[in-house]
């Protein structure tokens, strides 16, 4: 979790030359903030400090404390180049608000998906994209990355994305599921996802391509983000098309659900 | 099946292209760095101002590229950021208190363009540097500050009418008046009735008290009132930090954003905005003994302040005036060479001063500074907000003659000292405490930083796109990259014209739109190439290819947008950015990919016979 949402403080800064982490640390440490974490960032210029929220100190004027205690050691001034504080206060706030915001995107598409199609569908469409969501929060986890407001930003777009992926493809289904009425439900959806699946391919290399750029060339600020969501569209790819519509099958979904107006529920019985 | 547009149709997709071509112009354009000088009152800069303002810039040898006066104000362009500077220092140094010099970023685009209010994008702080800081106003201070002023005024109020009181005291929440005998009960509801009606009337068993309270409703007010006063007086202090383009504003119930582009020296502007400091004049008491206070005994009339130098000094209770009666003050040097600040007084402050120091000549009188300090701690794990209320008194002097509306002040530690003070006098003081709950500062190297990477990723990510598409698509794909272009351009029109903040999230939302919209077109290709397989003529393929996908495109355009909207009303700072341009990018790329690519399509393959389709 990244100060977004713990509350803390986030100092970066540059120097000319490769910047002496030790040296560093030692002063920190020195100057009575031993919980200070420091690493580079990005470049070994480039320098993050993390500070918890502390007991019994004020937290306004942590960071120009800090800046004075290293810039008496070190030989050259360090360039602030950002500083982030957020009180315990905002933490819980921003936390609160971003898991609202998860959970009103979800809600949000159910219905919409919900109306446009049918109630399986949405279900498959959700489990679908939940199962991104997780898989690649826990590839995020696991590469112990930061996760702060645009990583979070990121996963909402995912969400987003992965979504669009699936109705492509609930899309063609509802299609075969007018035209092809020999056919069994199963050879249907089959039918569908092949058909798309040139599609969904070149979608997600076109976005793959601008994120790639986006990661290796947008600076380390925007790499949680563009991280996220390459590894977001890549599990978001194969599970449109290998868990959304087995999914709505499992669930019993046929064509009489997208063909009106014949009467629904009589048919869901029916089915094996 | 006619693959072809109406007229008015090619029009209209010309035109909105040609708006949307004019209105991003702006954004070629560069910026000066400039100094913008403005008055902190309501007169405006006068021409003579302006004359001697341009003629000491050049004296000083410093090169401007431009100089404007125009509604009174004036702004200086220069070719670099250390002409800037020096330039600043100077005007700053020569026109006095009176004035704002501010520190700006002048945009270049060229009069015809502003003309028909095309600009710039506007850049947030994480592109432009500046320091973005989100205030907290101590509500439940605010109340207890009116707690406090009706308390003194019911004690006043009594004295006024003699009705005898054995205390007035708040106790959790209540004023409790306790009477001296019960039969002065009648007396004491007509003083309340009179002059403290608002205030909520219990009557407790004990005959000889009754209890207030300030409504729920009051309270309400008393806050609102608190944050809408912060608001002004932090503008006012903003104004007189000498910042250009600042934003305040309210967020939620009791926060203020206050960001200031920019701005590097942070330190002092936490000081400058954080902190409630202001003065009282009182008559210093030589009657009592002040070891006796020290004691514990201090007299009913006085209280025992310390000086700076830790000597204990007894003080009249009575204030002369305080810092709510200054109208204005600057800071300087008096003859001795030590730092002061001059004062003036509002038209009831001088009177009461005048009349106070005519009584008083060869005595002394003292100035005490007072500072609110807040600050959160965490004991134990729990927050805990600390309110320190420090009062020192910074002068004591004896009062020579007779003075009212103008005098001066000194006592103050540095210069530095005396310049806060007199502009924390002159913007007033905070109606309650603030506590900076959030921070983010951005350094001009890494703005800049931001802006490079974010434009390289641009220009690569969509370089790529555009080669794949066109490798993979041929000419269709030429056309689909036509209105990926196009998209761009409508994207920044739209940005700027809306002047929404462009963050560096926003940049990753134009890269990723670049990347996801063509995906509209990738739908409706892979349609027309499956319509030329089973058999259809290039025509036809053409026109079931759109009409089929169309559908397609817009369920999966709405789910995108869905979550951009959700995130828009979420998120805050950059991520709204990200959200804004994101919601933005989906809504264009809808026409320009499908609607866009059609004409084109259209003019090339429509109205004719076609073999076979370049795809």
């Amino acid at each position: 979790m990244g100060i977004d949402f713990t509350g803390g403080t986030l100092i970066e800064i540059g120097y000319e030359k490769a910047a002496d982490l030790t040296l560093l640390r030692n002063t920190l440490d020195e100057s009575g903030f031993s919980d200070a974490t420091v690493q580079n960032f990005g470049t070994a210029k480039d320098v993050l400090i993390r500070l918890k929220l502390q007991e019994g100190v004020s937290s306004a004027d942590l960071s120009a404390k800090v800046l004075e205690a290293i810039n008496k050691k070190t030989t050259e001034p360090a360039n602030l180049r950002r500083v982030e504080f957020v009180g315990p206060q905002v933490g819980d706030d921003l936390a609160q608000d971003g898991f609202l915001a998860l959970l009103y995107s979800t809600i949000g598409i159910l219905i919409y998906v919900a109306w446009r199609f049918e109630w399986k569908f949405s279900l498959g469409a959700i489990v679908a994209t939940l199962h991104d969501v997780i898989v690649t929060l826990g590839v995020f986890s696991a590469l112990n990355m930061e996760f702060d407001l645009t990583v979070l930003a990121a996963v909402l777009a995912l969400i987003g994305y992965s979504l669009n992926d699936t109705i492509v493809v609930y899309d063609r289904i509802r299609e075969s599921f007018l035209t092809f009425r020999n056919k069994t439900v199963e050879e249907m959806m089959n039918l569908s996802v092949n058909v798309t699946l040139s599609r969904t391919i070149m979608t997600s290399l076109t976005v793959i391509l601008v994120l790639i750029s986006l990661f290796f060339l947008g600076g380390e600020v925007i790499h949680g983000f563009s991280l996220v969501l390459l590894f977001g569209v890549f599990f978001g790819t194969y599970s449109s098309i290998f868990i959304a519509s087995p999914v709505a099958l499992m669930l019993g979904a046929c064509p009489a659900d997208l063909i009106p107006p014949v009467k629904k529920g009589e048919h869901i019985d029916n089915l094996p | 099946m006619q693959n072809h547009y109406p007229l008015w149709k090619n029009i209209l997709v010309i035109a909105i292209f040609a708006i949307s071509l004019l209105y991003s112009l702006p954004n070629l354009y560069g910026e000066d760095p400039s100094v913008q000088i403005s008055t902190t009152r309501s007169e405006k800069v006068t021409q003579d101002k302006a004359t001697q303002i341009e003629a000491a810039i050049k004296n000083a040898g410093l090169a401007l590229k431009a100089f404007e006066f125009s509604e009174g104000k004036v702004l200086v362009r220069f070719t670099n950021t250390d002409d800037q500077l020096k330039a600043a220092d100077l005007i700053k140094d020569q026109i006095g208190n009176d004035y704002t010099v501010a520190l700006n970023l002048a945009p270049t685009t060229p009069s015809w363009l502003q003309a028909i209010g095309a600009d710039a994008m506007y850049l947030g702080l994480d592109l432009r540097g500046g320091v973005h800081f989100l205030l907290e106003v101590d509500m439940d201070a605010a109340v207890k500050q009116a707690e406090e002023r009706y308390n003194e005024d019911i004690r006043l109020a009594l004295r006024n009418e003699k009705v005898r009181y054995e205390s007035v005291a708040k106790d959790n929440g209540f004023i409790k008046v306790k009477l001296k005998a019960p039969e002065d009960k009648a007396a004491l509801l007509t003083v309340l009735d009179k002059d403290f009606r608002n205030l909520e009337l219990t009557e407790p068993p004990a005959q000889d008290e009754v209890w207030l309270k300030i409504s729920e409703r009051e309270q309400k007010d008393i806050k609102k009132n608190a944050v809408g006063q912060n608001m002004t007086t932090l503008r006012n202090r903003v104004n007189e930090l000498g910042v250009a383009e600042p934003v305040i504003q309210q967020q939620g119930e009791n926060r203020i954003v206050v960001q200031l582009p920019g701005v590097q020296d942070t330190t002092r502007a936490k000081e400058i905005l954080g902190t409630t400091a202001t003065l009282e004049y009182r008559l210093v008491d030589v009657e009592h003994d002040v070891q006796k206070a020290v004691e514990g005994h201090p007299p009913v009339t006085s209280r025992l302040y310390y000086e700076k130098n830790g000597q204990p000094i007894l003080l009249s209770r009575q204030i002369i005036v305080t810092g709510d009666q200054i109208v204005d003050s600057s800071s300087g040097m008096d003859q001795d060479g030590r730092a002061a600040v001059f004062i003036t007084l509002n038209g009831a402050g001088a009177a009461k001063m005048g009349k106070v120091t005519q009584a008083n000549v060869g005595k002394p009188m003292a100035v005490v500074f007072i500072e609110y300090k807040t600050e959160t701690k965490i004991v134990n794990g729990e927050k805990v907000r600390h309110k320190e209320k420090v009062e020192k008194v910074i002068s004591v002097a004896t009062i020579l003659s007779v003075f009212s509306k103008r005098f001066q002040t000194t006592g103050l530690d540095s210069p530095d000292e005396a310049r806060n003070l007199s502009l924390l006098l002159r913007a007033g003081a905070l109606a309650a405490p603030v506590d900076i709950v959030e921070e983010r500062t951005v350094g001009p190297s890494l703005g800049q930083d931001n802006i490079d990477k974010g434009f390289l990723s641009f220009v690569v990510g969509f370089a790529l796109v555009v080669l794949f598409m066109a490798g993979y698509y041929k000419l269709f794909g030429m056309i689909a990259n036509m209105a990926l272009a196009f998209n761009v351009v409508i994207v920044v029109a739209i940005l700027s014209l809306l002047q929404a903040t462009l963050t560096l999230p926003g940049i990753a939302g134009i890269i990723l739109t670049v990347g996801m919209s063509v995906d509209a077109n990738v739908l409706i290709f892979e349609r027309v190439k499956e319509e030329l397989r089973n058999g259809n003529s290039p025509q036809a393929s053409i026109y079931i290819g759109y009409e089929k996908a169309f559908a397609t495109i817009l369920d999966s355009h709405v789910t995108n947008l869905v979550v951009a909207v959700v995130l828009f009303a979420f998120g805050t700072g950059s991520v709204k950015g990200f959200a804004v341009t994101f919601i933005i990018g989906i809504l264009s790329s809808i026409f320009t990919a499908i609607t866009g690519t059609r004409m084109v399509i259209n003019w090339i393959y429509g109205d004719r016979r076609v073999e076979k389709l370049s795809i």
